[in-house]
């Protein structure tokens, strides 16, 4: 949770001042200033998963190298980053639809009405990667889904998408499409987030990434722009590996 | 219990587009001004730096810069028998928060409406008989005319430093502007924007059909401009990072970018951020607002008097505050009486996405602005025959790509697969050669059963009733939408896709998918306290020291953008209020 920097002053002239009128911030005269007032972002960090038990992990990995397979030019979602990405999303705001309207009673609508659930997307994966798991378990003598052949995984997932196949736990069919989301999100974001790791996703389709200017491009059309890719932290040339 | 703050002459809600306007306007009167907006202070380069605003995951899919539905949402439903439910995340359109508001994310997309849409429902009377018409459709005329409205487009798009061609100046027509504008007193106060590649080939594939293409008039500025209150903007990059972004590089007219530099300084202006004001109150004859109360983000109570309220919030929070305040006459769709909640729309957008072969064509669509394109107006309001086509409305039509974010981007043809190796494959084969700036910019016209009323089961976080939205398509702008689908698919064929894929807007109307920000009326403008909220000066019948600022006012949607016509309306209202109200506070019209 970052605090405002003004709201941290307000609150120390609240004190100075000792009257509840210094409370009700008044702007007038010139411009605020507040240096770093959007935010810079946090670069996400290797290390321990955040959200995941390592069997979701395990799964969730797996499951991002099916969505996007490796092949001889590009990684596949896994090495990409996008289990590490969907991890960290999970334990943040996003994980427990942070901003949305929670606000009872839950019924369910039409399809135009939009996502009515009150299951957060943390607590989605958790059920239906359990679920996935005793699933598989269930059909392939024992084995989670992680230890599975990729035919086979491809068949379960495709299962869920088509809804052959059903969770006890959860919805098997909306947990496939926030998944399938969140993994090609995770593949297409700027590397900062932990997935597209060395921009890997922005290569492969020719994006230039995080660019400030192109006034020397907007007449040069339909030629090839030659520069290499860069992310909100950089290039990974200017960088140090490790 | 609210504690009460010293007097102001002025008190305005809201320090969007038209809070500013509005308050640069009165201040200039030498009126001591208070404007309170309900979200944070904004500025350019501290809260979106080019260092890294360039954030499709933050900015565009986890809705940074707007507000959070948990602060305050609607519920929603299609049809009055149905049970609205809660918009627990946003989709069809995303409200603005924080000063600038909405000027602070938009594309700077700065178009003007045609005179015929001021005068809509008599024109379209007058040219086709009242039969021609959907029995429940409940158009209107704005109450002004084209002359009204001219001289303060000018002055928006001067403050502004719009770029564009001009199409008709004076009455004369121009080559390579828009031949159907209404006549303009100037020109365009800087040259069009630069196109790309995509832009350019589209507009040549809509010359040869026989149609006339022009630039889209942009708020990104072709090259450096200073405004006439003296504020500088700088010539935009073409980053691609615009639309649901604010621009750090001071490129885009936002208020910031043009006014609040000014108004900041003056004696006579201060603003409050982070309070929402939660009424305006009114005295014991309900004819005259006294004040209004509002919440700082600790919870406290605040009353701030003042003898003129400027309402300018987004438009469908003005319609919410007028019903909380108890303002107007709800509007009854069975009754078919009130006005607070009539005639709402929203905009009825259809697309067409087109791939082309990657060893021939390379858009580049990552270098754009958020208000570039190439657009046609052929099939726009009544600038076409409707008479054999059995609808009425339309829309431009453009190329008008903003950018190649992949996320939103990475688009492959129907009929691969949605994940897995071909998926993969097909993205790369077609990221650079794909189009997604097809818009056909459809209007939406206003009906009896699409309205604002209050929920009878959802709260807000105050404990009052939520806003229902209850809004679907109507035969004639799905009508509109297929017909205008298919010209644009001609165009793209034209430009030798490989690949045409034609997607006109179908029914119901669904909260989840995104269209525009471009929500309209619930409060609108006219000559009839019976079937308007506010005069043609934008104020309120019932409370004359109240002005409703901003598209609550617009009887209907038209086939643009609304930002351009809401901000000369805010001229034209401020006008009236320097030039006649100030003199003789009361009502500028007799009903």
């Amino acid at each position: 949770m970052n605090i405002h920097r003004r709201e941290l002053l307000a609150t120390a002239a609240w004190f100075l001042a000792g009257t509840i009128i210094a409370r009700a911030n008044t702007i007038s005269g010139r411009l605020p200033w507040h240096p770093d007032a959007g935010h810079p972002p946090t670069k996400v960090r290797p290390g321990p998963w955040k959200y995941f038990t390592l069997d979701e992990a395990n799964a969730v990995e797996a499951i991002a190298d099916r969505i996007i397979p490796p092949d001889p030019e590009t990684p596949g979602g896994r090495d990409a980053g996008c289990g590490v990405f969907v991890d960290r999303q999970l334990a943040g705001p996003y994980g427990r639809s942070a901003g949305h309207y929670h606000g009872a009673p839950f019924q369910k609508g039409t399809k135009s009405q939009g996502p009515q659930s009150k299951t957060t997307p943390a607590e989605l994966y958790r059920k239906a990667l359990a679920g996935l798991d005793e699933y598989c378990r269930q059909k392939y003598g024992g084995k989670t889904f992680a230890k599975l052949s990729t035919a086979d995984q491809d068949a379960v997932l495709h299962g869920m998408d088509s809804e052959h196949i059903k969770f006890e736990s959860a919805d098997a069919k909306i947990f496939f499409d926030q998944i399938l989301k969140d993994i090609q999100q995770g593949f297409f974001a700027d590397p900062i987030y932990g997935g597209n790791r060395d921009m890997v996703a922005w290569k492969m389709i020719g994006f230039p990434g995080a660019r400030y200017n192109y006034l020397d491009w907007i007449d040069r059309h339909n030629q090839r722009f030659p520069l290499p890719p860069v992310g909100i932290a950089g290039s990974i040339r200017w960088t140090p590996q490790g | 219990m609210a504690t009460r703050l010293p007097h102001k002459d002025v008190c305005i809600v809201g320090l969007g587009w038209t809070g500013s306007i509005l308050a640069h306007e009165l201040t200039d009167e030498g009126l001591e001004v208070i404007a309170i907006e309900r979200g944070p202070w904004r500025d350019e380069a501290t809260d979106y730096p080019p260092n890294y605003v360039q954030d499709e995951l933050r900015y565009r899919i986890r809705h940074e810069l707007f507000l959070r539905p948990d602060q305050n949402t609607f519920t929603f439903r299609n049809k009055m028998n149905q049970t609205a439910l809660p918009i627990r995340s946003w989709g069809a359109f995303m409200p603005p928060n924080g000063v600038g508001g909405g000027g602070v994310h938009w594309n700077a997309e700065t178009w003007r409406f045609l005179p015929s849409d001021f005068v809509l429902k008599t024109h379209l009377t007058e040219r086709y008989g009242a039969n021609f018409l959907p029995d429940d459709m409940t158009i209107q005329d704005w109450g002004i005319t084209w002359d009204d409205i001219e001289p303060h487009y000018d002055q928006f798009e001067y403050l502004c430093g719009t770029c564009g061609t001009a199409g008709n100046l004076n009455g004369t027509l121009h080559q390579g502007g828009n031949p159907f504008e209404g006549p303009r007193s100037r020109p365009y106060p800087n040259p069009a924007q630069k196109q790309g590649y995509g832009h350019t080939l589209w507009a040549k594939a809509a010359s040869e059909l026989g149609y006339k293409p022009f630039p889209q008039p942009s708020g990104n500025m072709s090259q450096a401009y200073v405004n006439p209150l003296g504020v500088r903007m700088g010539p935009c990059t073409y980053c691609g990072f615009c639309e649901w972004f604010g621009c750090g590089n001071y490129s885009k007219a936002s208020p910031q970018t043009t006014i609040l530099p000014t108004l900041i300084r003056k004696s006579n202006f201060a603003a409050r951020d982070n309070c929402e004001v939660k009424r305006i109150n009114l005295d014991s004859s309900g004819k005259r607002a006294t004040s209004v109360t509002f919440v700082d983000t600790s919870g406290n109570e605040w009353e701030q008097t003042a003898d003129l309220f400027i309402l300018a919030a987004y438009s469908i929070f003005n319609v919410q505050m007028l019903m909380h305040s108890k303002i107007g006459t709800p509007y009854d769709p069975v009754a078919n009486t009130g006005v607070i909640g009539r005639n709402f729309t929203h905009q009825c957008m259809s697309s067409v996405d087109a791939f082309f072969d990657n060893k021939k064509f390379n858009f580049n669509p990552f270098v754009a602005s958020g208000a570039i394109g190439m657009c046609i107006d052929e099939f726009n309001g009544d600038n076409f025959d409707h008479g054999p086509l059995g609808f009425v409305g339309g829309g431009y039509l453009g190329q008008v790509q903003t950018g190649g974010r992949p996320i939103q981007t990475t688009s492959v043809p129907k009929g691969t697969p949605r994940w897995g190796a071909e998926w993969k494959k097909t993205v790369a084969q077609y990221y650079l050669s794909n189009l997604k700036g097809g818009s056909i910019h459809g209007s939406m016209y206003s009906y009896r059963d699409v309205y604002l009323d209050l929920d009878p089961t959802y709260k807000d976080r105050f404990g009052r009733p939520m806003l229902r939205i209850t809004i679907d398509f109507h035969e004639n702008e799905l009508k509109a939408a297929a017909f205008m689908t298919k010209k644009y698919a001609e165009i793209v064929k034209a430009m030798g896709a490989e690949k045409v894929e034609p997607k006109p807007r179908k029914g119901p109307y669904n909260v989840t998918e995104y269209q525009t920000t471009h929500l309209n009326g619930g409060a609108i403008m006219g000559t009839d306290p019976k079937t308007s909220a506010v005069n043609r000066y934008l104020q309120s019948w019932d409370v004359p020291n109240l002005f409703v600022q901003g598209a609550s006012a617009f009887p209907q949607n038209a086939g643009y953008n609304p930002t351009g016509t809401l901000c000369a309306l805010a001229f034209w209202s401020a006008k009236a209020i320097r030039e006649q109200y100030l003199k003789n506070p009361g009502p500028l019209v007799h009903a």
